[in-house]
């Protein structure tokens, strides 16, 4: 490929969807944006930046009112500058209680964006984290979880490097379109400014609602703290009880080398650093 | 013979006589093994009981009598009492359901999570004593894992093809759906982890048109519900409790449950009869990227180097850490003295760490520092001294001087490395 062509290649940008949802402040209850949706929105606008050309849509399925708009104002403040990305986002009105997966899947299967980001799990309700899940389903699109950043585009195939625990990273290729959901490993996002956020305007579709009758009937309740597990001692004799309370915690009978030349004890630690596979 | 009781009452009389010079040779010609006997049939059908010949002498130089029955009289240390395995041996050969799990199975070992998730299934299989239902494991990749079934697993599904290996969640979702269509068990149950269970079973359960029930943390039966029972999930970013039926497919927490350690069980390896098709992947995974071992957070970093007061050349010791691609902790002392920064200290007043390898360098280990390595997996000691405390813990400790093994083992690797090279 000439040089030329690549730069029209990269010039040309992708269509990104990011599903957003309102959060819930987690010590006052507040509405506000979410956490992980706001770090997915980061994301987009990053790719924006770097690669000129990419359109971002922001979604959001759910009722319309004086509080979810102030928490969707947050998304919508965090525009870059004057003519970038977010002048507006897309409101799915349906009441309260209704499934969102319908109206997003049908949404996405008809504007089909080549992209869509979006966080973990929600902050509010049943927050199970299945919804990227089904939307994949729906459409028949390949998902990857868990993403740190996204590297480069290129025909058709996004390279992504996706957090994996213990702060292990892996390089993913992804052929689009696909969806790609953000947890904390993300980026974090940035503040939310007041004007843009205020100028902002939203673009209300409705949709046929279907609601979503399994979880009204679940028994939802604030969260209990949950019991610590005890040291259940199952000991037949006094002096096991005794032993298992008053001893200290001592390691199963560990191999001790005693005796041996540095070279021969390097040997057996290399050989367990083996096993265990954490060398590279 | 006749079988009139001989006496030799000069044999009974060294036997009975713990100072004599014969005394331990007569004993080893009564036929009794080491020591005094401390009971034994009198030539009248009487017991006798040498009641000096109980106990043993303690590291005090005073007598201690164990009446636990651990300890036999006339031995000196507890250490031939080998632990009897009492566990009850169970078998299902004619299972009325099946309950399947897929365990993490991190490091091809079973972790805390998955073993707490096989005791939820257990759970559930036992629940009906007449009609008990049996545990499948579906375990991707190799394991190093010996005894599956003390953890509580009737059955194997044994997938170790190389195209599981890595990020491959559209092949495992296949051999899952294969595993599905064979033998339909009744639960799925998997771990809620970031380590794959929760994406997995989040694919399975779309998969399959259920509504999982996500972060299980509790269950209980319940006659009302269409399967028999009730669960309690987190939900909403941590913040509610949501009471629900259990659906067929469900992802736990992290101590949902007690794991197995009453039972033992077949873990009979079974084989999928359709062979399973090679799914086309649209996400290829180009392997893991090499991270800075320093950037990553001490708590959960995997392989940690840590250094102690026994470190006398800290430069030789970075050089070790950044070969061997460590992430470096420290003890109290050295941070005290300097030479590693404060966020690098391990322990109760520093961090507490969960590596999977924690090699700890000159550290004699105090209990504090003993404390913020609890939940490591395999812990090496390098130390001078082989009564510290670090020893004890260690699974494999080396006596000698850590400057010398550090070189020799960062020599070791470098070769290694090279060596590959070479070859590639």
């Amino acid at each position: 490929m000439r040089p030329d062509q690549q730069q029209k290649q990269q010039q040309q940008g992708i269509d990104v969807a990011v599903l957003v949802s309102i959060g819930r402040h987690p010590t006052t209850g507040r509405a506000r944006r979410a956490e992980q949706d706001a770090r997915g929105l980061e994301l987009a606008l990053s790719m924006e930046a770097e690669l000129p050309g990419t359109r971002i849509s922001m979604l959001h399925a759910g009722p319309q009112g004086d509080g979810s708009e102030a928490a969707l104002r947050g998304y919508l403040g965090m525009a870059t500058g004057v003519g970038m990305g977010l002048e507006s986002m897309t409101l799915l009105e349906q009441p309260e209680g209704s499934d969102a997966i319908p109206a997003l899947a049908a949404h996405l299967a008809a504007t089909s964006p080549q992209l869509v980001i979006t966080g973990a799990r929600a902050e509010r309700g049943e927050g199970s984290g299945l919804l990227p899940y089904a939307l994949a389903e729906h459409l028949g699109w390949p998902l990857v979880n868990s993403l740190a950043s996204v590297e480069k585009v290129e025909n058709g195939v996004v390279t992504l490097l996706q957090a994996l625990p213990r702060g292990q990273r892996r390089r993913l290729k992804v052929r689009l379109p696909a969806i790609i959901s953000v947890d904390e490993a993300a980026p974090a996002a940035r503040q939310s400014a007041f004007g843009p956020a205020r100028r902002a305007t939203f673009a209300i579709t409705p949709t046929t609602p279907e609601a979503d009758s399994e979880l009204a009937q679940w028994h939802l309740a604030p969260a209990r703290k949950r019991p610590k597990r005890l040291k259940i001692v199952k000991a037949a004799s006094a002096r096991d009880r005794f032993k298992a309370a008053a001893s200290k915690a001592e390691g199963k009978g560990g191999q001790v080398l005693t005796d041996v030349t540095p070279e021969q004890g390097a040997e057996a630690i290399y050989k367990l650093l083996k096993e265990e596979e954490v060398l590279r | 013979m006749s079988e009139i009781i001989r006496r030799d009452p000069r044999r009974e009389w060294i036997a009975r006589n713990r100072l004599h010079p014969e005394h331990a040779s007569v004993l080893a010609a009564l036929g009794v093994s080491g020591g005094a006997v401390s009971e034994w049939l009198g030539p009248n059908g009487v017991v006798r009981k040498d009641p000096r010949a109980i106990g043993f002498i303690g590291p005090n130089g005073i007598k201690r009598i164990d009446r636990s029955g651990l300890q036999q009289g006339g031995q000196t240390t507890a250490t031939t009492t080998s632990a009897r395995d009492s566990r009850r041996m169970v078998t299902i050969d004619q299972p009325a359901f099946l309950v399947a799990v897929v365990p993490d199975l991190t490091g091809g070992r079973l972790s805390g999570h998955d073993k707490d998730l096989l005791g939820l299934a257990r759970r559930v299989a036992d629940a009906d004593t007449e009609q008990p239902g049996a545990v499948v494991a579906i375990l991707f990749g190799e394991h190093k894992e010996e005894a599956l079934g003390e953890a509580g697993i009737d059955r194997v599904v044994h997938l170790d093809d190389e195209f599981y290996a890595g990020f491959a969640p559209e092949a495992r979702l296949a051999a899952l759906s294969a595993v599905e269509r064979e033998m339909t068990p009744r639960f799925w149950l998997l771990p809620d982890s970031p380590l794959g269970g929760a994406d997995l079973g989040r694919r399975l359960a779309v998969r399959l048109g259920e509504r999982a029930a996500t972060g299980v943390w509790q269950i209980e039966a319940d006659n009302e519900a269409p399967r028999g029972w009730r669960c309690t999930a987190r939900g909403g970013a941590g913040s509610l409790d949501i009471q629900r039926p259990l659906p067929r497919v469900a992802l736990a927490l992290a101590e949902c449950a007690e794991p197995v350690d009453e039972t033992r069980h077949a873990a009979e390896h079974l084989t999928l009869a359709a062979s399973l098709p090679t799914t086309l992947s649209r996400i290829e995974d180009l392997g893991q990227v090499a991270v800075d071992p320093a950037g990553v957070a001490l708590a959960e970093a995997e392989f940690i180097l840590s250094g102690g007061n026994g470190i006398k050349q800290w430069d030789a010791f970075h050089h070790a850490a950044k070969v061997l691609g460590a992430t470096e902790g420290a003890s109290r002392v050295a941070v005290d003295d300097g030479f590693m920064a404060r966020d690098r200290q391990v322990g109760a007043t520093g961090t507490w760490v969960t590596a999977r390898v924690y090699m700890a360098v000159g550290i004699s280990g105090a209990i504090q520092h003993l404390q913020g390595i609890q939940r490591c997996d395999k812990v090496v000691a390098i130390n001078l001294d082989p009564g510290c405390d670090m020893i004890k813990r260690a699974d494999l400790a080396v006596i000698g001087d850590s400057a010398q093994i550090l070189a020799a083992l960062v020599a070791m690797v470098e070769q290694q490395r090279g060596g590959q090279r070479d070859a590639a």
